[in-house]
């Protein structure tokens, strides 16, 4: 039991982030490295505020805001400066990981004792009075955050600035024949995507209440992974929307990660499972696709 | 009006792949015709449709609008007063959205792109209307992935995008190609309604020498980069396609073809 409620609140806290590479892996067709200096960026930004007194619900905007910034960044080395997409993601990451040592002032910085979205006073008299959900209290208000960002980022893609971001990974030629700029789509879907995974660190940085500089290595694996698993569940359970099975991905991949831990594994072999768990991922779902061509 | 003033045009300048394409090229297209444009490969056909789109820029020289010169315009920005369909029936549509956002994006053309809804339901009934004008029963299908059409139903769905909004020019390049012989039938036959309807100025690049003939109000032929027949109204009726096959093979004599 104790070891599905944490997979469920590892999963839905890295889904959010997923999400995000949703929009620039799949819709945008941009393998997005930013991530592994985006998330502990949104880490170390909510830890460094709550610790100087902000409220923790206003760390998750806030942190989403400067999440933006950094894919505005990603895009412009990107779209005006015309690095290649893979490039302009490790220079933001690299970049990042400074940035980040710099917000935090050292390389780990805890928060044990102060209040964050999931242990506050308002959630545990919430949660107090009915004691049968006192365990899931991290994994219900995670559900509920994640289901709004899902919803909202449902309504946007329903837009006209959506369908344009979709159009874009799907044929640009036609978003220039309607008059516009390309590059500015890309650059606001890559704004979009980076928000979210700060948002996402942010989150995480409170569920985990400490950050490390060493926290997002390996963040955009796991991102891809998840939005891989989600996609490929999607083929078979298609009444689903493809932002709903991303969630799912997520979970199922930290699930197979807690399994692998389980199975005798050390946690200093994360790292090891989740490139190893993601090269198995992506061999089984080329060969799936191999196979509907065929 | 379109102008096309003394334009150059090298490719791979200062290379031993130099090759100059247009030296001093001129065209003027008055409003609303139908300019036919025929010639081999190489001559300079697409490179002019890219100059006047803003795809590629000319080195020296001026495309004007009415007047206004558009030269330092980025592609994006002409394309908002012109419709451009492509050879390829792909780049006209988004394969993995439905023929009804695809109609969508394209009806919000010059709007804003902002949070509205993308899809208007209201206007659904009428682009219903514009696909039975198509005669494909496309209308039964609005919620199709336009990735899972034939090439001849998405080059009439791209067609009918690049048109719905008011627009200056219509850029026709190739468009029916890469189509079978009743499907490419069907697209000139829609293209010459679209076009008379709208009265829209069109350029239209094709190498079907039977389609230069019957269709448009202007013939023109193109070789190494500059025009070297322009028949216009009656001279241009009394062309049919031999006469231009026969001038396409003194030029490749020429040639030394």
């Amino acid at each position: 039991m104790a070891l599905i409620v944490s997979v469920l609140e590892q999963g839905l806290c890295y889904a959010i982030m997923a999400l995000g590479m949703y929009i620039t892996y799949k819709i945008l067709d941009f393998p997005d490295m930013t991530v592994d200096g985006g998330f502990p960026f949104g880490i170390c930004l909510a830890v460094v505020m709550i610790r100087a007194g902000v409220q923790p619900i206003l760390t998750l905007p806030i942190c989403f805001t400067a999440g933006c910034l950094i894919g505005v960044c990603t895009g412009i080395i990107h779209v005006v400066f015309k690095v290649r997409d893979l490039l302009a993601g490790i220079i933001m990451m690299t970049g990042l990981y400074s940035v980040n040592l710099r917000i935090a002032g050292r390389a780990n910085l805890p928060m044990y004792d102060y209040y964050t979205i999931f242990d506050n006073r308002l959630m545990n008299g919430i949660f107090g009075s009915i004691p049968v959900l006192a365990k899931f209290q991290s994994v219900i208000i995670l559900v509920v955050i994640t289901a709004v960002v899902k919803l909202i980022l449902d309504w946007y893609l329903k837009t006209r600035s959506g369908l344009m971001l979709q159009a874009v990974g799907d044929n640009d030629v036609l978003v220039t024949s309607m008059g516009v700029d390309r590059g500015k789509v890309r650059i606001t879907g890559l704004a979009i995507a980076n928000g979210l995974v700060a948002l996402s660190g942010a989150i995480y940085a409170q569920q985990q209440r400490y950050f490390d500089v060493s926290m997002g290595t390996g963040t955009a694996v796991i991102g891809l992974a998840s939005v891989i698993i989600g996609t490929a569940l999607l083929k078979k359970l298609s009444f689903f929307k493809v932002t709903t099975s991303v969630v799912i991905g997520a979970i199922v991949y930290k699930a197979c990660v807690a399994i692998a831990i389980k199975c005798g594994l050390q946690s200093t072999d994360l790292k090891l499972i989740t490139a190893v768990l993601f090269l198995v991922i992506l061999i089984i779902t080329r060969d799936r696709k191999r196979k509907v061509e065929a | 009006m379109l102008e096309l003033k003394s334009i150059y045009k090298n490719y791979n300048p200062g290379s031993v792949n130099e090759m100059c394409l247009f030296d001093d090229f001129n065209l003027t297209v008055p409003d609303g015709q139908f300019v036919a444009v025929v010639g081999s490969n190489g001559s300079g056909k697409t490179s002019m449709l890219n100059i006047i789109c803003g795809s590629i820029q000319a080195d020296r020289g001026e495309v004007l609008v009415n007047g206004v010169n558009i030269s330092n315009e980025r592609d994006y920005q002409r394309h908002r007063t012109i419709g451009r369909v492509y050879q390829d029936p792909s780049k006209g549509t988004c394969p993995s959205m439905n023929i009804l956002e695809n109609m969508s994006i394209a009806d919000n053309k010059g709007k804003r792109y902002g949070l509205q809804s993308g899809v208007n339901h209201k206007r659904k009934d009428y682009y219903r209307e514009l696909l039975k004008g198509l005669g494909l029963g496309l209308e039964d299908k609005l919620y199709t992935k336009v990735g899972s059409l034939s090439g001849g139903q998405r080059q009439a769905v791209a067609l009918l995008m690049s048109t719905m909004t008011p627009l200056e020019f219509l850029i026709l390049d190739e468009h029916t190609a890469a189509l079978d012989p009743k499907t490419a039938d069907i697209i000139m036959e829609l293209t010459e309604k679209i076009v008379r309807e709208k009265k829209v100025t069109t350029i239209m690049v094709t190498h079907n020498l039977r389609y230069a003939t019957e269709y448009g109000d202007r013939l023109l032929m193109m070789h190494e980069g500059s025009v070297i027949l322009d028949k216009a109204g009656e001279e241009k009726k009394n062309m049919n396609p031999e006469q231009i096959m026969h001038l396409f093979n003194e030029i490749s004599v020429e040639c030394g073809n």
